[in-house]
């Protein structure tokens, strides 16, 4: 069977996507990816090889001794003090982070960014971006980054963006797997490079509050049972991501957890211009409307469903519990 | 002396350079360097207070509960709520099972992989230790992160998702469990404990938080053969390895107390130097002398600051270092068994102090304490109660949370001037026990717990990478 090398770092990270790696509901997730020809020649949560053994890896990859079939990179790429990188030098090798990944890039058949930091700058890039963060293609939304718009490994494909605050574990094993398969091309990533299997989905898509958001029967406060959209923050009808679908530790999402999804897997959610729990309105109505649908329409709809809300969905909107049960009609089959 | 630099670190939560003085093959001194600054707390002053509870969480996706159960406290205290009963219930389960999540990874996948290494390979328990924890292969670490995985569920129940929930609000939790919730909870518990049970005790877990001194101990232990189960393997490697002569620090130990709910923390708050203190909040300052920032006067995180300057000579890492009165302190879950009082942590203490075998003993105590208590909690939810209650932060305010992260004692500090946050500072746990030297020349705990640790096979020695992981370093957290 095909084998593929891996080598997985982490620069300005939180370490959180690798954390929500081990959360993989796939049993036996180590074995799964060595079975399926994952081979992991350094990850550093992971590896025993520790100090110089750890450098001896990178190094050979990045002489090309070891061919390198895949680099994932997780966290952002940490361009200051200007420009120097001196907010990460790898330890052991006073050299900046950026350089490492730079040069390993150069080697590698394929680059995975492993949650948004890498795609595209995420959280440490917020505010006035103390440290200069970016993505190893994007800073933002603006292509560029670390490696430049026009790099591409040597099969022609961009960085591979598997963004996302932090990534979904299936996201990164059907990524990997996919390499591993061979079977991985240019036209399976949308236009910000996040694999299309999951970004062509909408958090939206499975939302257990859907009958809430069809009557615009909304909530109010944290724990309350309605849509989110009109008043919390919620942009789950724009968000590009799988997440009600596939789920999340087992049972879990956003939005089950009683939140707003904060479009994590686009560049620059974090600075969405507006506090994240809080819907913005002008004129009472929210700015953030669903990505593809005509505004007029929307609102005709809105108005038209807020009239027809039955009594059940509008009271169960605003409490954190079911108040009001669906009716059961004897004689109803 | 020579010196050596070794880095980077695996299985240690985020890049970690440490740069030993060595004589006659021993560290005479050690400097700790955490080698990354991503600025969040520049990144938080200016927003609105609430935006917070996003941010925050994302300082670490391996402690990102226990960041948020700080910022939800830090921003009640400015708002002047205290959350139902049931949110504090629910936010206390979210926040143990991260920590004891935490415990579990840090056992098999971090710390017990380096007993698989060449240098021990004559060792009579080597095959058996190879067999469950030789890194990304070893059975148990393989079963270890399925058991975690499903325990982890815990956290979509509560939580919705994890690292990284926003379910944890400064008035409950945004999650109103009901009936059906509750019972998976505790369905999720009840799979959690068979497998601590199972491959890790391979006895009660009550029999194990129960254990009531060394002696007690170390008849259990000879009670069974080696391969009984994952901790009586790391008992016998460790009396095998002398591992409680090794990594000794300051042996003050230092707790926020954990798992509050309403008047008193479930693990007491403290300091312990050989007898019990009490925890001087007040007296708690950051030193930035050997940090590479601009702040090098000793205050208050309530009144710190954090200005990167990256050419500071006699500066050697991004990370402040707190003292307590002074004093440097160590923190962690021996700190926090320590200090709460338990038998057999005390007994340990006693005999050897704080080294690489209590740390790791504590830790694993811990997962048999808390599970029952877990247990307890999801069992006194009270369905149709509420989790939350509205908060609002006042437009100037300040506020402190203080909580006990997997690692130890972690400390918010917050104040919000016009309706924006004007200051954020964090003091982690790994900030404390990973701290360069202070003003007045003191080394940090891992500083001081490497000197005298033999390294006679070369920087890739088995004491040195003992030491440092028995700490269960997150330097993601450390500098922020």
């Amino acid at each position: 069977m095909r084998q593929i090398n891996v080598i997985w770092i982490q620069s300005g990270a939180c370490g959180g996507c690798t954390m929500s790696l081990l959360c993989s509901d796939v049993s036996s997730l180590l074995r799964t990816l060595q079975g399926a020809g994952v081979n992991f020649l350094w990850h550093p949560s992971l590896s025993q090889a520790s100090g110089p053994e750890a450098l001896a890896i990178l190094r050979s990859c990045e002489s090309g001794e070891t061919p390198l079939d895949v680099l994932c990179v997780e966290g952002a790429v940490l361009c200051g003090p200007n420009g120097t990188g001196r907010f990460h030098l790898l330890s052991g090798t006073g050299l900046p982070m950026k350089d490492w990944v730079r040069r390993l890039a150069e080697r590698a058949r394929h680059v995975l960014a492993v949650g948004s930091c890498a795609a595209y700058g995420g959280i440490p890039s917020a505010g006035a971006n103390p440290t200069d963060a970016c993505g190893l293609q994007y800073e933002g939304e603006q292509p560029g980054g670390l490696l430049g718009a026009s790099w591409r490994d040597p099969r022609g494909l961009p960085v591979i963006n598997v963004a996302g605050c932090p990534v979904h574990p299936g996201w990164i094993v059907e990524t990997l797997l996919a390499l591993a398969l061979g079977d991985f091309n240019a036209d399976e990533l949308d236009q910000l490079g996040r694999p299309r299997f999951y970004a062509d989905q909408l958090v939206h898509h499975g939302c257990p509050r859907n009958e809430f958001y069809e009557f615009k029967a909304s909530a109010s406060k944290p724990s309350d049972l309605g849509c989110l959209m009109e008043n919390m923050g919620c942009k789950a009808t724009q968000a590009h991501a799988d997440c009600n679908i596939r789920l999340w530790n087992v049972s879990g999402s956003c939005l089950r957890g009683g939140y707003a999804c904060i479009n994590c897997t686009a560049p620059g959610f974090e600075e969405p211009g507006h506090e994240f729990a809080r819907t913005p309105k002008i004129a009472g109505i929210p700015t953030t409307l669903p990505i593809d649908m005509p505004k007029a329409w929307f609102l005709a709809l809105a108005a038209l469903s807020k009239s027809a809300t039955p009594r059940r969905v509008r009271e169960n909107a605003v409490t954190d519990r079911v108040a009001v049960a669906p009716a059961v009609r004897p004689g109803r089959k | 002396m020579t010196r050596v630099v070794v880095g980077p670190f695996s299985r240690v939560e985020g890049d970690l350079e440490v740069a030993l003085e060595v004589e006659d093959g021993v560290v005479r001194e050690a400097r700790v360097s955490s080698q990354v600054f991503r600025g969040f707390e520049q990144i938080l002053a200016g927003k609105a207070p609430l935006d917070a509870l996003v941010i925050v969480p994302r300082v670490c996706g391996i402690c990102s509960v226990a960041q948020s159960s700080a910022v939800a406290r830090a921003l009640a205290a400015a708002a002047g709520v205290e959350p139902p009963r049931n949110g504090r219930t629910a936010s206390n389960l979210m926040l143990a099972a991260e920590n004891l999540a935490d415990h579990l990874t840090h056992f098999y996948l971090f710390f017990m992989p380096d007993f698989d290494r060449t240098a021990y390979s004559q060792r009579h328990w080597f095959e058996l230790a190879r067999a469950r924890f030789e890194a990304m292969r070893g059975a148990g670490g393989v079963e270890a992160v399925g058991a975690r995985a499903r325990f982890l569920e815990l956290m979509a129940i509560l939580g919705g998702k994890w690292p990284h929930t926003l379910a944890i609000q400064p008035g409950g939790t945004s999650r109103a469990v009901q009936k059906a919730e509750k019972v998976q909870l505790l369905l999720v518990l009840r799979e959690f404990r068979r497998f601590l049970e199972g491959a890790l005790f391979g006895d009660e877990l009550e029999r194990v938080a129960g254990l009531g001194g060394a002696a007690e101990l170390a008849a259990w232990r000879d009670a069974r053969p080696a391969a009984a189960s994952d901790f009586r393997l790391f008992l016998e490697i460790a009396r095998d390895l002398d591992l409680d002569r090794l990594g000794r620090a300051t042996d003050v130990f230092m707790s926020y107390g954990a798992y509050h709910d309403g008047e008193r923390p479930h693990f007491a708050a403290g300091v312990f130097d050989g007898a019990p203190r009490e925890l001087d909040r007040a007296s708690i300052a950051e030193d930035g002398r050997h940090a590479w920032l601009l702040d090098d006067e000793p205050c208050h995180p309530s009144e710190g600051a954090t200005r990167p300057h990256a050419d500071k000579p006699g500066a050697y890492t991004w990370c402040k270092a707190p003292r307590l009165g002074g004093r440097v302190v160590e923190v962690g879950a021996l700190a926090r068994q320590v200090v709460d009082g338990h038998a057999l942590v005390r007994d340990v203490v006693a005999a050897t102090g704080g080294n690489v075998f209590s740390r790791v003993l504590a830790r694993l105590l811990e997962l048999a304490l808390m599970v029952p208590a877990m247990e307890r909690w999801a069992a006194s939810i009270e369905p149709g109660e509420h989790f939350c209650i509205p908060a609002d932060v006042p437009d100037g305010a300040a506020g402190a949370g203080m909580v006990e992260a997997a690692r130890g004692s972690l400390g918010h500090w917050l104040t919000v001037e016009g309706g924006r946050i004007s200051r954020y500072q964090i003091v982690a746990p790994t900030t404390w026990n990973f701290s360069p030297r202070d003003a007045k020349g003191q080394p940090g705990p891992l500083e001081q717990a490497l000197v005298g640790t033999p390294v006679g096979r070369g920087a890739e020695d088995p004491a040195v990478q003992h030491v440092v992981r028995s700490f269960d370093p997150c330097m993601v957290c450390t500098v922020h």
